[in-house]
């Protein structure tokens, strides 16, 4: 039993960082339709400028880690609302092209965050308690876990409050939902496009310092494993969806932590089989809207 | 599936250039379309010939080639430039003719040189003379890598666009893992495979026959675009041109796009196939890299580097790519480098990175990519030459 409650809790907190990426991902493709390959970078640079400014003004406190989140999800907001400004938009409607440049983009910023930081991963301190373990019903779960899960709700809360309560959220979705339809409303669509892009990174940055606290080390391929399974999240969410983005984060996070226990490591394959699955049984994937 | 080849000249130079305006091209006269596949096969047949005499010349290309051509370094490096052609021509038949947009294709590659390479191994007790072990290791490897693709084809074929791209990535990212995970010892994990070269014939091993190596790459690479040529001018390849730009309407003609999908997913899987084969011989061994999906995306950005609408483009792509990726290594650790002040030494020294902007740079700007600079030339025009990727999309 403390077994699967461990398992089931470790899914979750890994699910919380999967999420943390897929939901940028997914708003992102829902919205532009641009698959972007560049979000791993966005989570890496965070997770590097983070964990910079973090070490710097107090070392493995927790107003370190706060601030490197702070720093983390500035950076990413930035850096992907750049991208967005000065790439992306120049490629209007060419959605492969779109996709091309952000796999340039995520090709010369893994090469050169190896350049400038090094391909060791570097080893980051955090606080003490997140270090240590809390038993429940028997099962000894690492600290680090709450943390993650609880700033996966909160992101997963905030953007649901953002989307639902304000005018721009409302734009986003219906955009989502049918883009010509709001466009032909008299609604520049295209404006809340740097917005989606400035959510997601943010989401990404906060996943990055956030990973660098799971892992235990920031590394110039932080962002690129992350991402693979970010992006079988969201094709088994659905592209579009939040809400399927976060149960197929769960799904996925839980489902890889028993295959790695009881099948002897082969969460990732396990992972794998169930994306070729999902995808040949219900092709839009759990909550997608119809292609 | 029926293969003839259209022999009417003006239709197959119009699909092998994919020219945007046949307007233009008709006006010219039934004489210029007839008198230019001619050119063409004679170009092709003396530029074959000149590399095939390369490694018996000693050119010396300073900056662009590490030495004289007749050094085994420099034929390793551009049998090597030629294999990855080979592969990103076999990726541009998918791509750029069927509009089937993978991120699986490095898996037949490794299927290919880890296929071969664990072939070899298995046969090697068998009390066969050495010939017929490596012909039997061919064979099987080809026909591995034949039923591979017509698993992977089948169920990822079932969905389109970003679900078939999808799925496809999962497959090779499946690959990927069990390369690296190394089950019983066979793809030696991280470490990776290296050729057992009992079997392989003499002529194929050690650096003194690496100009042997160097012709049979340029084999398989005028071999794989012979098949693309043929492919790509039969009737499965215009159904397949024309499936890419409009299904519905191919489908209410009353043909079936997904044989033709099918079909065309294989012969190109088969082909990258064929090259990793090449590969696993030239390197003598395998890395796990081959199988990543970064490899994948390398060729992508290799074929629309040269040029997604020409079939040269592929070839130009993966040469230049090649040679650059050496060349910017060996720039990386030169003096130079060193002396520049950190913030240009610190991204110059980093190969990736350059080529990584240069593609952004070709993406934005060039559209066309290295092949469509002559066409933007004559034409003048600023627009994209070949809008195919739209429907790529669709």
């Amino acid at each position: 039993m403390s077994t699967v409650l461990l398992l089931v809790i470790t899914g979750l907190g890994l699910g919380a960082l999967y999420f943390l990426v897929a939901s940028g991902l997914s708003l992102i493709y829902g919205l532009m339709g641009v698959l972007n390959f560049a979000h791993g970078a966005f989570l890496t640079i965070a997770a590097f400028l983070g964990w910079e400014v973090g070490r710097r003004v107090s070392d493995g406190t927790w107003w370190g880690l706060l601030l490197s989140a702070l720093v983390g999800m500035i950076v990413g907001a930035i850096v992907a609302a750049a991208t967005e400004y000065f790439l992306i938009r120049r490629l209007y409607e060419r959605h492969i092209e779109q996709a091309l440049v952000t796999v340039g983009l995520s090709l010369a910023s893994v090469a050169l965050f190896e350049g400038i930081w090094g391909t060791d991963p570097i080893y980051t301190a955090k606080p003490d308690w997140l270090t240590q373990t809390t038993e429940i019903l028997g099962a000894k779960i690492p600290n680090d876990r709450f943390l993650l899960i609880a700033c996966a709700a909160l992101v997963l809360g905030g953007i649901v409050l953002f989307l639902r309560r304000t005018r721009y959220g409302l734009i986003i979705r219906a955009g989502v939902e049918n883009r010509s339809m709001v466009t032909a409303l008299g609604i520049d669509v295209r404006r809340s496009f740097t917005l989606v892009f400035a959510i997601g990174g943010a989401a990404a940055g906060l996943g990055g310092v956030l990973a660098s606290v799971y892992y235990g080390y920031v590394s110039a391929h932080l962002g690129s494993v992350l991402l693979i399974f970010a992006f079988i999240v969201t094709v088994i969410g659905g592209l579009g969806s939040l809400t399927g983005a976060a149960i197929a984060s769960v799904l996925v996070a839980v489902l890889q932590q028993f295959a790695n226990f009881y099948l002897g490591g082969t969460g990732d394959l396990v992972v794998v089989i169930a994306l070729a699955a999902v995808l040949l049984v219900r092709p839009r994937g759990l909550m997608g809207k119809v292609a | 599936m029926n293969q003839q080849l259209t022999d009417s000249a003006p239709a197959s130079t119009g699909s092998a250039t994919e020219a945007p305006a046949p307007a233009p091209d008709g006006k010219a006269g039934g004489e210029a379309s007839t008198r230019r596949p001619l050119a063409l096969l004679i170009g092709g047949i003396a530029l074959v010939v000149v590399l095939a005499i390369l490694p018996l010349l000693a050119i010396e290309i300073p900056g662009v080639l590490p030495g004289p051509t007749y050094t085994p370094g420099t034929l390793q490096l551009l049998a090597y430039a030629m294999l990855i052609a080979a592969l990103a021509l076999s990726y541009r038949m998918m791509f750029g003719l069927a509009g089937l947009l993978s991120f699986g294709h490095a898996l037949f590659f490794a299927a290919g040189a880890y296929g071969l390479g664990m072939a070899l191994e298995y046969f090697a007790p068998v009390e066969w003379p050495s010939e017929l072990i490596f012909l039997a290791s061919i064979v099987v490897t080809l026909v591995f890598g034949i039923v591979l693709a017509a698993t992977v084809g089948s169920l990822a074929l079932r969905v389109t666009g970003i679900s078939f791209a999808m799925v496809t990535l999962a497959f090779a990212q499946a690959g990927s893992v069990l390369i690296r995970r190394n089950p019983g010892g066979a793809t030696g994990g991280d470490e990776g495979l290296s050729l057992d070269i009992a079997n392989v014939p003499d002529a194929l091993v050690g650096v003194l026959n690496t100009r042997n190596l160097y012709w049979l790459a340029l084999g398989i690479l005028v071999f794989v675009y012979l098949v693309v040529l043929w492919v790509e001018r039969s009737r499965a390849g215009h159904v397949a041109e024309a499936t890419r730009e409009n299904e519905l309407r191919v489908r209410v003609l009353g043909i079936r796009p997904y044989r033709v999908k099918f079909l065309i997913f294989i012969v190109a899987s088969t082909l990258a196939a064929i090259a990793g084969m090449g590969y696993l011989l030239l390197q003598s061994g395998a890395a796990p890299r081959i199988a990543t999906a970064d490899f994948t995306l390398t060729i992508l950005v290799i074929v629309v580097l040269g040029g997604v609408g020409y079939r040269w483009g592929a070839i130009v792509g993966g040469i230049v790519y090649t040679l650059l990726d050496q060349r910017l290594t060996a720039l990386a650790g030169s003096d130079f480098i060193a002396g520049l002040p950190a913030v240009l030494r610190v991204p110059l020294s980093e190969p990736l990175f350059i080529l990584g902007t240069l593609f952004i740079l070709v993406v934005l700007f060039l559209p066309g990519g290295i092949a469509g600079i002559p066409q933007r030339i004559r034409t003048g025009r600023k627009q994209h030459p070949v809008e195919s990727e739209e429907a790529a999309d669709a």
